[in-house]
């Protein structure tokens, strides 16, 4: 099921309804690496986002996006949300397996168990979203994500409704689970740019560009030194841009 | 309980004053029979109206199930091709924009004095409250769950299967209070313009022989039939909205 995770490279202009949001992008997603998304809201990071996933009713792309292994992206791309996207009607377990269902796929139960278990929710599959915390919410939407087995993930600020120990808890959660997957991480936390990003894009108005990142792996620790050094230095790079 | 209580408080302060009403206006039977009159018909004519109450229960039960069906039905099919959208409302529409009660002799005279002319009235009054608003709710389903489907690569109809209809229920259960609120209404209608059974037509015979006492026993029944179904629909309709609330 699972192929190598590819890089990514997109190359061309982006425009929604004849407003031109970025002009000559051109973007190199490194294979099974997290990279991190930041810029000022509006910019067009959800854009880029639903552009790769390929819901692009609404988009007008004249470029190439290719990956270096030539397979197309269609089927190889899971994708979690600001908010858990959790289906209400469904148990805890079914909303794990709505991707085989969506797929009319023969449903792996067992599998889906013992992610649940591995993220410390065995106790809640047979419970409804509505039943649990914030943070367990989105740790059941990291076990569906991981259901699908694909191997680039979309993350569009997955974590910024959750609580500053949650959301720690939750990044380090996700670097673990997601190692070797090629991550797209949209976000708007420096901190947390800092804490997961191997390649840290800032997106400008029309431009992209490519910031420095720590040398250490991540999930870097919160009270790393260089980890705080680079989301100061981030911070002051937004605060700049933000004018 | 403490509703219950409230509700009763207030027939019985209706009863009072109706029986208050009849003892000193002097008003003659037939023109207002007093409630403890209406109950003693009630309980003598109690095989009478039953059988005729039951005729009514029948098509306002099978006018509400065929509508309900249909609407539901009309609605997932607009909501899946957008030139069914195109030619299929206006038509939809139309069916409003005609009077019900303009139509229903016409239907007596197509199907009949039997059930089947009324449970068309029920179902043709039923059918666009249920159809309207579950369409509305199939095509509001949040962005970010068919963004979600899309990207799992889900068909479009297992999206509708497993995202779009359980996400719209609530809104069909809006469309269903109304109807069960509308169903006894299309039934009597149906009866009151040709018929040999249900409680619109003992209510319009007993209207004409002047026992105006049956007639009010009649209604009586009919508005505890409505009460019943709204009550049974309405409580099914909370248990879809609690459980598919976004």
């Amino acid at each position: 099921m699972s192929t190598q995770a590819p890089s990514i490279h997109i190359q061309g202009s982006i425009s929604i309804a004849e407003n031109r949001l970025i002009e000559t992008l051109d973007m190199d997603i490194k294979a099974g690496t997290w990279s991190c998304l930041l810029g000022a809201s509006g910019v067009g990071k959800s854009t880029l986002l639903h552009l790769i996933a390929g819901l692009t009713e609404h988009i007008r792309f004249e470029g190439s996006l290719t990956t270096n292994d030539r397979l197309p992206l269609e089927g190889r791309i899971a994708y979690m949300a600001q908010t858990d996207l959790l289906l209400p009607w469904l148990s805890i377990l079914d909303n794990v397996l709505i991707g085989q269902r969506l797929r009319g796929e023969p449903i792996q139960q067992n599998r889906a168990e013992t992610l649940l278990e591995a993220l410390g929710l065995q106790n809640h599959r047979h419970q409804y979203p509505s039943q649990l915390s914030g943070g367990q919410r989105q740790r059941a939407a990291l076990a569906r994500t991981l259901m699908e087995e694909r191997d680039i993930i979309l993350l569009d600020e997955p974590f910024s409704a959750l609580d500053a120990g949650t959301r720690a808890q939750m990044q380090e959660l996700s670097a673990q689970w997601l190692k070797g997957k090629t991550v797209l991480h949209v976000t708007h936390d420096p901190g947390e740019a800092a804490r997961l990003g191997e390649q840290i894009f800032l997106l400008q108005a029309h431009r992209l560009q490519t910031l420095d990142v720590p040398a250490l792996s991540i999930p870097r620790p919160v009270d790393d030194p260089q980890t705080l050094a680079c989301q100061g230095r981030l911070l002051r790079i937004l605060r700049e841009v933000a004018g | 309980m403490k509703q219950l209580l409230r509700i009763m408080l207030s027939v019985l302060l209706i009863l009072l004053a109706w029986q208050a009403l009849v003892i000193w206006g002097e008003l003659p039977h037939f023109i207002l029979p007093s409630p403890l009159k209406v109950v003693t018909t009630l309980w003598e004519s109690r095989v009478l109206i039953a059988s005729h109450a039951w005729v009514t229960t029948q098509e306002i039960l099978l006018g509400l199930l065929i509508g309900t069906v249909l609407g539901a039905l009309t609605a997932v099919w607009l909501s899946q091709s957008s030139v069914v959208r195109y030619l299929v409302k206006p038509v939809l529409i139309l069916t409003q924009a005609l009077p019900v009660f303009a139509l229903a002799p016409l239907f007596t005279l197509w199907l009949g004095y039997g059930m089947a002319s009324k449970i068309l009235v029920a179902v043709l009054i039923i059918y666009f409250p249920v159809a309207s608003s579950f369409f509305d709710g199939l095509m509001q389903t949040p962005q970010g769950w068919m963004h979600m489907g899309r990207v799992m690569g889900a068909t479009p109809k297992r999206l509708l299967w497993h995202i779009q209809i359980p996400a719209a229920l609530p809104s069909f259960a809006s469309g269903l209070r109304l109807a069960a609120v509308y169903a006894p209404i299309g039934a009597v209608i149906g009866e009151w313009v040709g018929a040999s059974q249900g409680l619109g037509y003992l209510m319009l015979l007993a209207n004409g022989r002047a026992k105006i006492d049956l007639m009010f026993a009649a209604l009586f029944v009919l508005a505890l039939l409505t009460l019943l179904l709204h009550y049974a629909v309405g409580r099914f309709c909370d248990v879809l909205v609690e459980k598919y609330r976004p």
